[in-house]
């Protein structure tokens, strides 16, 4: 008789750390910086109500706009590669050739290094491979800087999204290929009719987190260009997240808060477009 | 039965447990300190305690030591935390949050007392205001000192002695003596002929390379930067200007061209060259001049005796040349937490003043640091680099004032530095570091004064 109430109260009692850590790290800083976007401020028990000036300057600033254009372009670029490449190394790598284990592990390897790490060694390989070349480093040419930090990404976060397809390839059942096979299936339809949509719940979460990641990206950025070069008072390579962080640092005593409304504006930014393309991949997934 | 039981305590407890790390981990974060604004001294300094937050790396060991020696002395607590090179402006944003803050922390001139003006004290009347050996060295706002110069000092083109004594002894040499060396024309010559005969003498080029690596950009965009902005200022009279007109620019392209073409590596390489390969340069005797100022004296006596260095005023070819002197200036003022309580700040007073006057506090200050300190008790110090400015300026030379304390923000020469890079690499003009030196200048100033 009392045995299911007190099922509920245990429930709540294992609930409770996690819930009180995602209070404490997440829901309050969360709420916190919200209301601080409003105000001007230095450390963060000394505030002025300034409404939304914050907000305003936050749309004139150039730097941010341009950022968010650059940002997007990059997270365009990076999401069709990283999942095209991950794809087929998973696909590579599931219809069994030697050593598939040990490719796997060293696929998924650089997302053990820190991306501070991976972002300066990176900047020394490139730039070794220029100087050779005679070319000027990666720093003063921004498609270079680009294209660059899309090699680093995709290098680095492939081997991850390939783990996640391999876990979808080896969900999709035989018997749907017996099945089609036995229909008169080609290779490419089996691919397209079978495999792609039975695929479709791995696409949806790595295409999720590759845009989130591309969104957010920080370390890489700062540690292989750091935005440089600067064109016409831009910083050309600068992404969303490390424009915030020099805003926030920036000079002047307004600095602090614009750069709490640009984190607000750019928290909205991310949660629009993500829940768009969850909305849109979802709509494709089938069941079995 | 009994098992069971155990089993759901013992989750219980972890459960607690987790709560509990969780929840402590996270602490102490609002409330801020009791605000008293008393222009009295009120405190009690033998009841505060001092929290610095130092600026300067390569000083942390001394000040480490010296802490505890004052702690030994008179029984007050102080701890001495440093940021980490290049990060300041984000460890003080942090540290000044916590109900610990710092009691003492330091600004690097106008621009930054205009973002922490509200946290530093008035120290107008305070004791170690009264010890300082020119009001020069008080940073102020509104009538108030509000921060206090710990430090002077001194940058130029530090050379190598023996190498350029060689080239003055060598056939191909224009210029004879040293002491010739005393204008941009001269310094060119001398520059253009090392690098010639560059076989001949040793060396791979006649200056260092003037890497833009962050952890040396800072020579060019904001140390060499500062001399055509001098220039513009003196000739303008005025300290601080919130438009600039770039008149001396040209000259700095100038000195840049002469650093860049005369190097030890292609101007090409310099994006991605560090103070450490121009350091080792010189060290080796690969290069002959290296810009740089008196805090590289540790570094470099390790291999140059105290008379096989010199140093030359950076000429830029404007102004009176023959009497330029070096670039000696501070961007190093301390200040006082306002909110800190009366205790405390007492004991912070206190604490600073006994480093400027006290017998120890100078000796380490000039000893241990190789600090030249701007107060009436300053020990002499051990630099030979400091040497050379005091020598330059009895010979009646003007020592070179630092501006770049106004430049508007670390934005600002950060786009001189990126300007510079691309214009050394070939991938970009004069034109574009112009802009970011005069433009960027305008809308940077602006944001700054907000």
């Amino acid at each position: 008789m009392f045995k299911k109430p007190k099922r509920k109260l245990y429930a709540l009692i294992f609930v409770l750390p996690t819930f009180a850590a995602f209070v404490i790290g997440f829901i309050y800083p969360f709420i916190r910086g919200i209301y601080l976007s409003f105000f001007q401020f230095q450390i963060v028990s000394k505030t002025k109500f300034v409404g939304i000036n914050n907000y305003l300057k936050a749309f004139q600033d150039d730097s941010f706009l341009r950022s968010f254009w650059f940002t997007l372009g990059f997270v365009v670029v990076s999401l069709v590669l990283i999942n095209l490449i991950a794809f087929f190394v998973a696909y590579g790598l599931t219809i069994g050739i030697r050593g598939s284990n040990v490719f796997r592990t060293v696929f998924f390897m650089p997302n053990l290094v820190g991306g501070i790490i991976l972002g300066y060694i990176w900047h020394q390989i490139f730039d070794g491979i220029l100087r050779n070349l005679d070319m000027p480093s990666l720093v003063t040419n921004s498609d270079m800087g680009f294209w660059g930090l899309v090699i680093l990404m995709c290098w680095q976060q492939a081997g991850y999204m390939m783990i996640i397809y391999i876990a979808g390839f080896q969900n999709v059942p035989s018997d749907l290929y017996e099945a089609a096979k036995i229909d008169g299936a080609t290779k490419g339809q089996l691919l397209t009719k079978v495999t792609l949509p039975m695929m479709m719940p791995s696409i949806t979460i790595c295409s999720f987190l590759t845009l989130t990641n591309s969104f957010k990206l920080f370390d890489q950025n700062l540690a292989l260009t750091g935005g440089a070069p600067l064109k016409d008072g831009i910083w050309t390579t600068r992404m969303m997240a490390l424009n915030i962080y020099k805003t926030f640092y920036g000079e002047g005593r307004s600095a602090k808060g614009v750069g709490q409304a640009e984190g607000v504006i750019f928290f909205i930014i991310v949660v629009a477009i993500s829940l768009l393309q969850l909305f849109l991949t979802r709509r494709k997934e089938v069941q079995a | 039965m009994k098992k069971t039981h155990l089993k759901r305590a013992s989750a219980l407890v972890l459960a607690a447990l987790m709560a509990g790390t969780a929840l402590a981990g996270c602490g102490g974060s609002s409330s801020s300190g009791s605000a008293a604004s008393g222009e009295e001294k009120k405190g009690d300094a033998s009841k505060g305690k001092v929290y610095y937050l130092n600026f300067k790396p390569e000083q942390d060991e001394a000040w480490q030591n010296l802490a505890k020696e004052y702690t030994k002395a008179k029984g007050v607590e102080v701890t001495v935390k440093t940021a980490a090179e290049g990060t300041y402006e984000q460890t003080l944003t942090s540290e000044m949050n916590k109900d610990n803050a710092p009691t003492l922390f330091q600004v690097n001139g106008p621009v930054g007392l205009a973002k922490w003006g509200e946290f530093c004290d008035d120290l107008t009347n305070s004791e170690i205001a009264k010890n300082l050996t020119s009001e020069d060295f008080a940073l102020k706002e509104d009538g108030k000192t509000k921060g206090i110069a710990y430090v002077i000092e001194t940058y130029g083109i530090i050379y190598n002695k023996t190498l350029l004594q060689k080239y003055c002894d060598s056939d191909f040499a224009t210029v004879k003596k040293i002491d010739d060396i005393n204008s941009f024309d001269k310094l060119k010559t001398v520059a253009e002929e090392i690098q010639k005969n560059k076989e001949a003498l040793g060396v791979d080029g006649a200056f260092t390379s003037a890497g833009m690596d962050s952890s040396s950009d800072w020579r060019f965009k904001t140390h060499l930067a500062n001399l055509p902005i001098y220039f513009e200022y003196k000739d303008d009279n005025v300290s601080d200007k919130k438009e600039l007109k770039g008149t001396y620019l040209d000259n700095y392209k100038n000195i840049f061209d002469l650093y860049i073409n005369n190097s030890t590596c292609k101007p090409t390489e310099l994006a991605s060259k560090t103070g450490e390969n121009a350091e080792t340069e010189f060290k080796d005797g690969k290069a002959v001049f290296f810009q740089n100022g008196t805090w590289e004296y540790d570094a470099i006596s390790k291999s140059l005796k105290d008379d096989e260095m010199g140093m030359l005023p950076i000429y830029i070819g404007a102004g009176d040349e023959a009497k330029q002197g070096l670039c000696t200036g501070t961007e190093n003022y301390w200040c006082v937490n306002k909110d800190a309580s009366d205790d405390d700040k007492a004991a912070t007073l206190e604490f600073i003043n006994w480093c400027v006057s006290s017998e120890e506090g100078t000796k380490a200050m000039a000893e241990k640091m190789n600090f030249t300190i701007p107060f009436k008790a300053a020990k002499e110090s051990k630099n030979a680099l400091v040497k050379i400015d005091t020598e330059l300026t009895k010979a009646g030379k003007t020592p070179v004032s630092w501006n770049f304390t106004t430049m508007p923000s670390e934005e600002w020469k950060n786009g001189v530095g990126a300007a510079l890079t691309q214009y050394a690499a070939g991938t970009g003009d004069w034109d574009a570091v112009k802009k970011a030196f005069v433009d960027n200048w305008k809308t940077e100033k602006a944001k700054a004064t907000e």
